[in-house]
């Protein structure tokens, strides 16, 4: 089986992983309760979406 | 090639999914609105509207089609003479999805699939009426717990009384003794 034939210096992974990280979730503003809330979706805040209320806020904790 | 790969399997044998399918069709027609994660709602958008095509011209062959994917006489009634009758100027398009966002646990997209024209506040206010009643009738039962959790919420709420509230909003408009069902239906 082919192995390695040369061991990885520590700068050589590090630069690898590098761009191994976690972005940063984007959010937007409820218009209703000026929340932070995931785009698109329902504000689990105030249960307001698209200027009226579709869900009960204590249904979904 | 990608033919043949209409719907998506859900990870499931195709007699366990057509029973999950027939089960959230019952609840939709019954509740007119069910919480389910995002991939079933899309999945089960396309089979409700076409119960509800099938609905709009009244016919005893429609009725007989209907029943076969849903047999309950009473659901199929109401699919035929209140929810079809609703949407006989709409050209399709009968239901919404409202994303919801992801659930505790395992982190699944959740939605909610509604008729367009339903009424959030009817519910609401339906809600409310035998939400009160029930807290006072049911203590001694075993959902005595639940009760607890309801009243004050945030506080004694342990953590499987909020996954079992996180389940359906729908629960709380029904009777209490249609609680468990719509709960396991609107979960599926
Ligand atoms: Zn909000």
């Amino acid at each position: 089986m082919p192995n390695p034939k040369r061991r990885h210096s520590r700068r050589r992974t590090r630069t690898r992983r590098a761009h191994d990280f976690l972005k940063p979730k984007s959010l937007s503003t409820c218009p209703q309760c000026h929340e932070a809330k995931l785009p698109h979706r329902a504000c689990l805040k105030c249960g307001y979406y698209k200027g009226r209320e579709v869900i009960a806020v204590k249904d979904v904790l | 090639m990608r033919h043949g790969m209409a719907n998506r399997k859900l990870g499931r044998k195709s007699a366990h999914r057509n029973a999950m399918f027939r089960n959230q069709l019952a609840s939709m027609i019954d509740h007119e609105r069910i919480i389910t994660t995002l991939i079933k709602a899309k999945e089960l958008r396309p089979q409700i509207e076409k119960m509800v095509t099938l609905g709009k011209e009244d016919s005893i062959h429609g009725r007989r089609l209907a029943a076969r994917i849903v047999p309950d006489e009473t659901l199929i009634q109401k699919l035929f003479t209140n929810i079809s009758p609703r949407f006989v100027e709409r050209p399709g398009g009968y239901t919404r999805i409202i994303k919801l966002g992801p659930r505790r646990g395992d982190g699944a997209e959740m939605a909610i699939l509604e008729f367009v024209d339903f009424k959030f506040e009817d519910e609401k206010k339906a809600a409310a009426a035998p939400a009160a009643k029930k807290s006072k009738a049911k203590k001694p039962a075993d959902e005595a717990e639940d009760e607890t959790a309801e009243a004050k919420p945030k506080k004694t709420a342990s953590k499987k009384a909020a996954s079992k509230k996180a389940a359906p909003k729908k629960s709380k408009a029904e009777k209490p003794k249609e609680k468990k069902a719509a709960k396991k239906k609107s979960e599926k």
